[in-house]
């Protein structure tokens, strides 16, 4: 394979080394988000979820229909894509984190904190949709920029730093409202958790926007390498004349935004703000979307689509379990065995192992 | 100097706080998963300030082991007495005993415990659950002459006022021969989860048709339900009858709109009579039984306006 590049720049006759060297260097450059073994990325956590959807084919077949009433689509499908949007937008500020080798588990209070200002907001004073929006988002990204600051700026492990806001947050929450779970009428700002655009409930749409414009940010400029880069290697991307410190801040202010604008979801969702349980653990859902989208927790690479993949596999695996009929009982346990499935079926190791063991069942017949 | 001073102050306040003589109680709490926690929370508050106790108050985030550390660190201070609010009904026996111990009387309220030593505790008080379920399901089937299929919120997985609801609701309706459960499911008590798994259950059961009445073992969940059935299309109230048991202002709110049917009230102010056993077993009466039991009445859309308006003061 190296010898390719050298090969291929003869043909083009090259007239100077240096060119051949530059050439050989494009050729061998670092493309984001497409690395040799792409395929083998997107199969497996894909093929998780293409598997539990086909168990509801079986299950019950009217799980795949469709149908449009209301101005909207309506079936288990559309249910999964708007019940998984909240960690879905979560799991993409959160695989950016990781990246850096980072981990956010403040998401699940800082959705809650948004949701208790807009929800205060909404309530409390005669505020236009914009500015309770604005003041949500704010809310978010300020504290995404206190973990940020503690992270990159104090040196405090990530694990640490955003614990404090995990448990603080809640508590803030909680004093917003002062304890009690404020509902609102609001049509308008309830069309963000319940309206639809073109057939599609809105979480839908705010997560493919989200997912969008990050990929564009992350992939279109140099940002999502320096990301990885500074995952990789915190202190040689610092000698390389990477912003390291800017960069972490940077990540965490986005998971802030996007647990921002999952908390308003949650909130638009049951027209009310619940400190306690908006978001609860779904810092920990998020993180396995990450997880089950096959990066590593060690930082390094990072892919939005297959967080988001993840995601879906995640709230694929709710549904199905609430429309088996089965006791509720069995619901944690079910769910954490697919979940071992999914990453044992990642896993080159086990892969390997098993194949093996095929092999010398195989070997033993014959 | 400064030491003398920090150890002046230090004994002035320890004289104050045994000149006082106030009791000092724990008081444990679940958390505020729901309205109706919060102002079990106020009230139990409200009912100390009143009588000048000092109360110590613990939120466990839902967890029992946030719980368990609540009450060691009690125990450590030294508290007169303390009122355990439990999350669920196992594991409480090594801590009670840790209590006994320190010779520390623990009331019970809310959810049952499972110790099979009754001297671990004083008495508890609460509601009576099944009777709950009991008086929900005798007013569905009266209502719909005992010809209904049902769909089924339960609470937390193994929290006693899941299990004592489910248990009594499925006594009576297990008297009428054309009333079942056709799907059951957690909602966890709380409004979102109540609102995703009506969502998937309505569609699992051909969008909600024949399905006659949704039975919530709390408030939040039903108000989830309400919503999910409102976005599928049907009308919750008429369509499909709405039953569940607490009594929280916007549950009365949702009966005045007649997006609902009925609830059983499941009444907050249970500090007081906390108390009351605390201070009749601390001045010496040790003749307690061992459960104190409330039950609240049902109510239904005939009432729920006044209701409404007269707790939304409170």
């Amino acid at each position: 394979m190296s010898q390719q590049p050298q090969s291929l720049s003869i043909v083009n006759k090259v007239d100077s080394p240096a060119d051949e060297a530059l050439i050989a260097a494009r050729k061998a450059r670092y493309s984001p988000g497409k690395s040799t073994n792409a395929l083998g990325r997107y199969l497996w956590p894909v093929s998780a979820l293409v598997l539990l959807l086909l168990v509801n084919l079986f299950m019950d077949a009217s799980f795949f229909s469709i149908s449009y009433q209301d101005g909207r689509l309506y079936g288990s499908l559309i249910d999964i894509l708007n019940r998984s949007a909240p960690v879905a937008l979560l799991a993409i500020g959160m695989s950016v984190v990781i990246a850096t080798g980072g981990i956010d588990l403040s998401v699940g209070a800082v959705m809650a904190i948004a949701g208790a200002v807009c929800a205060g907001m909404l309530v409390g004073g005669n505020y236009s949709l914009f500015t309770v929006i604005c003041a949500g988002l704010t809310v978010g990204i300020v504290a995404g920029l206190v973990n940020g600051g503690l992270v990159s700026f104090l040196g405090i492990q990530p694990i640490v730093a955003t614990l404090l806001l995990m448990v603080a947050g809640r508590g803030v929450a909680q004093l917003i409202n002062q304890g009690q779970i404020v509902t609102f009428q609001s049509d308008a700002f309830a069309f963000i958790g319940i309206g639809a655009f073109l057939g599609l409930p809105f979480p839908v749409w705010l997560v493919l926007i989200t997912l969008l414009l990050s990929q564009l940010l992350l992939r279109r400029t140099a940002l999502g390498l320096f990301i990885e880069a500074v995952g990789c290697n915190a202190s040689a991307s610092r000698y390389l004349g990477i912003n390291d410190k800017g960069v972490k801040l940077f990540v965490y202010g986005l998971t802030g935004f996007c647990a921002a604008i999952a908390g308003m979801i949650a909130t638009a969702d049951i027209q009310g703000a619940d400190g306690n349980n908006t978001g609860l653990w779904l810092e920990l859902d998020a993180i396995l979307a990450v997880v089950i989208g096959g990066a590593a927790l060690s930082g390094g690479r990072f892919s939005l689509v297959l967080s988001v993949v993840g995601a879906l596999i995640i709230q694929t695996l709710s549904t199905t379990i609430i429309l088996s009929g089965l006791p509720a009982k069995f619901n944690l346990l079910i769910k954490a065995s697919v979940v071992l499935i999914v990453l044992l079926l990642q896993s080159d190791v086990f892969r390997q192992h098993a194949q093996s063991v095929l092999k010398g069942l195989k070997g033993g017949k014959a | 100097m400064k030491l003398s001073t920090i150890l002046a102050t230090g004994i002035t306040l320890s004289c104050l706080s045994v000149n006082a003589l106030a009791l000092t109680i724990g008081f444990a709490q679940v958390g505020s998963e729901s309205g109706w926690r919060t102002s079990f929370s106020e009230s139990v508050k409200a009912e100390a300030k009143k009588r000048g106790i000092d109360l110590k108050f613990s939120d466990a985030q839902q967890k029992q082991e946030n719980q368990i550390k609540a009450v060691r660190s009690f125990i450590a201070q030294g508290v007169d007495a303390i009122i355990i609010a439990p999350v669920v009904e196992t594991g409480w026996k090594p801590v009670l005993r840790e209590a006994k111990r320190a010779r520390i009387p623990v009331v019970i309220v809310d959810r049952n415990i499972q110790v099979g030593d009754d001297s671990l505790f004083v008495t508890r008080i609460a509601s009576d659950f099944s009777e709950e379920g009991r008086k929900a399901a005798q007013w569905l089937m009266d209502t719909t002459q005992g010809n209904c299929k049902i769909v089924e919120l339960q609470g937390t997985v193994g929290a006693t006022a899941a299990i004592d609801r489910a248990q009594g609701f499925n006594d009576v309706i297990g008297k009428y021969p054309n009333a079942n459960i056709v799907r059951s499911q957690t909602g966890e008590f709380t409004r979102t989860k109540g609102k995703e798994v009506m969502e998937s259950i309505l569609k699992a059961e051909n969008g909600g048709k024949g399905v006659c009445a949704l039975w919530a073992h709390n408030d939040e969940m039903a108000l989830g339900g309400i919503q999910a059935i409102k976005e599928a299309g049907l009308k919750p109230g008429s369509d499909i009858l709405v039953v569940s048991v607490d009594g929280v202002p916007d549950y009365f709110k949702a009966m005045a709109d007649g997006d609902a049917n009925a609830t059983v009230e499941l009444s907050p102010h249970l500090g007081g009579p906390a108390f009351d056993v605390i201070e009749k077993y601390l001045g010496g009466d040790k003749n307690i039984p061992k459960l104190i039991s409330t039950t609240g009445d049902l109510f239904t859309q005939d009432t729920a306006a006044a209701e409404y308006q007269k707790r939304r003061l409170q």
